[in-house]
């Protein structure tokens, strides 16, 4: 069946399953930033935001996307400049393998959506649902800091 | 003074990653492209009977690969050519490969592998060290030993008549996953004139590269291995890509199209490497005054149900099984066994965080039986420089434990905390903690292995005095394209952004070796450092360049290179450092170019209630010589210690007769930002003579230290030795009941 949604601010009409996951149709249309790291919904490697709520796209069906706006990691960054967040990981180590990353950006971007000036604890449980393992999490929370910090110098 | 060499500049392919727009193999789609599914074995022994495919779907659609497909041996070229890349007659562990399907609907190949029937006759198997040892059934050689080593120092049976303690302990470590959050993955096109060409997520190209040699008829040039953006590797992609890249390549080979392969989490859970299982038994013979006067031990690992790596995981684990301590008469025999599970192989740390365990928890419990504190008997058998490791191998580099050990007692207020807990405890239901682990690791390949690999590694100038680096060592996350850089930025002093590293490509790149052992850094680093050299030096005896000269003066001197003479290429080989020797039939001698020496703390709290165990804080400090990059440095140290409490506390491999019972996230688990603690690294920087600008191996050292020094910490909180890993909240629960039960039992006798 067809569905419409939009992507990063693009409309897009797909033909798909109505079951068929979000996280697949995501990578069939090249937006390939999305990762799957497990397929149940526990290692975020595949968050985006959904309508500004940070989902698991591989237990979403992409009937569920029909109308809704889905931001993922290719649209964080605008007129070629990163996001503070992008730009925090890439400077404190907060990116290493890297297969983590996109979700993990999207979790915080969610985070400092909610707090904008998170504590430790803040940071922490806001990223629980996303792993990591190779960092052990320090710098991705450097990572967290040091944008917030970009973001309400800017505002 | 350095320009790039400890700067915290920006990793090489950081905005790669934080942009989405980095290149893993599940990112890339070829024309025509068929998706590749594996059949396994549902049992752990057996004979394979018949192969019937079932159900009502388009058979003749699919490409099936058996093992009478493949065109040249049936063996995953490794160590011991025992494993087969596909199970002919028999199984001998579960989930082992049995048959290939490919189709072009990724959603149908995976119903018709759960159509293909296996009628396997099941025979006897084992599952564990004990039963491997009992020869309950002969499954790998003569007598399921897959290797052993005997390491001699002295005369052990000298030691035991005159000691004032003899202390005997027993230490188990279970399984464990490597978990990197990027799956296996490959892809492969291949025809008979055009050759193989495979693209995936692996650490090792010319591994994979020699063992489909073996596979297929064809020569070497015409078999291309590249390696895509890794997502994550700690051992896991070492030799496992070999089994996964062949078989992509028989369904590529068979069908003629493209053929990828994307493991899901249960089957890379499941079918994959983990760390060996170990069982150390250790007696240790003391003086009164805290001397270590002979160290008795045996290591025992369960390599699984084939040899792959085990041999090399036993060395390494064997060789640091006597520590960072001097002892006169050391014996240390080990032994992989087989076992009728999935292979276990590389993981990060290799062997070593299994005897290290073992050998730091017992050092505590030598500390108990003497009447010291565990700081102090280890203060008094340190190794010193010009003192002798149990191999014979005499420390060179200045060492200085003793000062690791105070300063990482005083960073965790080690002994104000001792005394906080002892007072609180009495009357908490959360029973703190402190405890701590002082280890070394040794860098690069064990023995003469660096020798046997010849490493090459190369740099190529272009005529904007641009440099890329041609290595076949991978970036799996851990920094090897931003170290490399720095080293030959650093060298060449010329600007980091004007050197980058070849994507590792073995049609473009020599063989630097595999990316293991914590050797990318120390050993492929001083290659690229000293072809770094030649290729300026190329320039100098061309009368291109000054010995002093600007970035500016450097390109130019390419450019008219370049075109005088053609490409400006500099190569440089491994040879051993002076002086190193090593005796590969004794098993004695410098076992390593060197060794990375550290002492962590942790603390703990222990709900005496629900049995929760929570690292509170954790201090890392390691002397690791010249520090190249000081985040992605921290960043390895602070990984590593997250995997390490995974291994002490939480990571639990539960085996269902040969098989992993819990091969998904939800039920294996990991530490998440909730569990890790505020983890602070130091570093002490002693400039090792032969390493790059005089940096030593990292990257294996951390993962080493957190599972003795949590589990010190445990004992310190609840008064209760507690010898076997992973410790979670069920086995703590058990043993505090069990040890409730000897003292009533006790008090009654």
């Amino acid at each position: 069946m067809k569905i419409e949604f939009r992507v990063n601010g693009v409309q897009h009409t797909v033909d798909s399953y109505p079951m068929a996951r979000l996280l697949d149709v995501l990578r069939e249309i090249g937006l390939t930033g999305t990762k799957e790291g497990c397929g149940e919904g526990e290692c975020g490697a595949c968050s985006v935001l959904m309508d500004g709520e940070l989902v698991n796209s591989c237990l979403v069906p992409v009937l569920q996307v029909a109308g809704c706006n889905v931001l993922t990691v290719e649209g964080l960054a605008q007129n070629g400049r990163l996001h503070p967040l992008q730009e925090a990981f890439a400077q404190t180590g907060g990116a290493q393998c890297g297969i983590c990353t996109p979700g993990m950006i999207l979790a915080a971007a969610q985070l400092l959506e909610r707090y904008p000036n998170p504590t430790d604890e803040q940071i922490r449980d806001g990223l629980a649902g996303n792993l990591c393992r190779c960092t052990g999490y320090q710098k991705i929370f450097d990572a967290v800091r040091q944008a917030s910090a970009v973001m309400a110098g800017g505002s | 003074m350095f320009q790039t060499v400890g700067k915290p500049v920006p990793r090489k392919e950081g905005r790669a990653k934080v942009t989405g727009q980095a290149k893993y193999v599940d990112d890339l789609s070829f024309p025509g492209m068929l998706h590749g599914v594996t059949v396994r074995s549902p049992v752990a022994r057996g004979r394979i009977r018949n192969i019937e495919f079932t159900g009502d779907l388009p058979w003749d659609e699919f490409t099936i690969v058996t093992a009478k497909d493949i065109p040249g041996a049936n063996v995953v070229a490794l160590i011991v050519d025992d494993q087969p890349y596909l199970a002919g007659e028999m199984v001998n562990h579960t989930e082992e490969p049995v048959v290939l399907l490919a189709h072009r609907d990724k959603h149908l190949a995976e119903k018709a592998r759960q159509a293909v029937r296996l009628d396997i006759d099941p025979l006897p198997a084992i599952f564990t060290i004990e039963e491997s040892l009992a020869k309950e059934q002969i499954i790998w050689g003569a007598d399921n030993v897959l290797k052993t080593f005997l390491v001699e120092k002295g005369d052990i049976e000298s030691v035991w008549a005159e000691a004032a303690h003899i202390v005997e302990g027993e230490y188990r470590t279970g399984a464990q996953e490597q978990l990197y959050i990027e799956t296996n993955g490959m892809i492969a096109t291949a025809s008979p004139d055009e050759g193989i060409a495979v693209w995936g997520s692996m650490q090792c190209p010319y591994y994979v590269h020699k063992a489909l040699q073996k596979t297929f008829p064809l020569p070497p040039e015409k078999i291309r291995i590249i390696q895509m953006e890794t997502g994550g590797g700690f051992g896991g992609k070492e030799e496992y890509p070999s089994i996964l890249a062949g078989h992509a390549a028989l369904l590529a080979w068979k069908s003629g199209k493209p053929v990828k392969m994307i493991y899901d989490r249960a089957e890379d859970m499941a079918a994959t490497t983990k760390r060996h299982p170990s069982l150390t038994r250790i007696r240790t013979a003391v003086s009164d005054d805290g001397k270590l006067l002979g160290m008795d031990i045996e290591f025992i690992i369960d390599g699984g149900a084939y040899a792959t790596l085990s041999s090399v995981v036993l060395s390494r684990g064997t060789i640091h099984a006597a520590g960072p301590y001097e002892c006169p008469n050391v014996r240390i025999r080990s032994k992989a066994v087989a076992t009728n599970a999935p292979p276990h192989g590389a993981f990060r740390g290799f062997g070593a965080p299994q005897s290290i365990f073992a050998l730091e928890r017992h050092m505590n419990k030598v500390a108990r039986a003497v009447g010291l504190e565990p700081q102090e008997i280890r203060r008094r058998n340190f190794l010193h420089t010009r003192g002798a490791t149990a191999t014979g191998q005499v420390i060179r580099e200045t060492v200085d434990l003793e000062k690791l050990l105070d300063r990482a007692l005083e960073l965790s207020f080690y002994d104000a905390k001792m005394q906080l807990f002892a007072r609180d405890n009495v009357n908490s239901r959360i029973k703190r903690g402190i405890g701590f682990a002082s280890f070394m690791h040794g860098a690069g390949f064990t023995g003469s292995g660096e020798r046997y690999l010849q490493s090459v590694a190369g740099v190529e100038a272009d005529a904007q005095g641009k440099i890329r680096i041609l290595v076949s060592s991978t970036e799996i996350g851990q920094g090897t394209n931003t170290i490399l850089s720095q080293i030959v930025a650093e060298t060449l002093a010329i600007d980091y952004d004007q050197v980058n590293v070849a994507q590792p490509d073995t049609a473009e790149v020599p063989n630097s070796g595999p990316t293991v052992a914590s050797r990318t850094c120390m050993v492929v680093g001083k290659l690229v450092e000293s072809a770094a050299i030649g290729l300026r030096q190329t320039l100098l005896k061309a009368d291109l360049l000054a010995d002093d000269y600007t970035p500016a003066e450097f390109a130019a001197a390419c450019a008219h290179y370049i075109e005088q003479f053609g490409p400006l290429k500099s190569f440089s080989q491994y040879e051993a450092p002076p002086g190193i020797y090593w005796d590969d039939d004794a098993y004695r001698g410098d076992a390593y170019g060197a060794f990375a020496w550290a002492v962590y703390v942790a603390e703990v709290s222990v709900d005496t209630v629900t049995c929760e165990i929570k690292v509170e804080d954790f201090v890392a400090l390691q002397e690791i010589g010249r520090v190249i990059h000081p985040v992605l440095a921290a960043g390895q140290i602070e990984g590593g210690v997250a995997q390490g409490i995974g291994y002490a506390i939480f990571e639990d491999v539960v085996w269902n007769q040969g098989r992993m019972a819990n091969a998904q996230m939800t039920n294996y688990i990991m530490p998440t930002s909730v569990d890790v603690p505020s983890i602070r690294v130091y570093f002490e920087e002693t400039p090792y003579e032969y390493g790059p600008l005089g940096a030593k191996g990292i990257g294996e050292l951390p993962i080493d230290g957190p599972a003795p020094a949590i589990l010190n910490a445990i004992e310190n909180a609840i008064g209760l030795p507690v010898n076997e890993i992973p410790l979670t909240p069920e086995k703590l629960m058990q043993a505090l009941a069990h040890a409730e039960v000897s003292a009533v039992e006790a008090s009654v006798a």
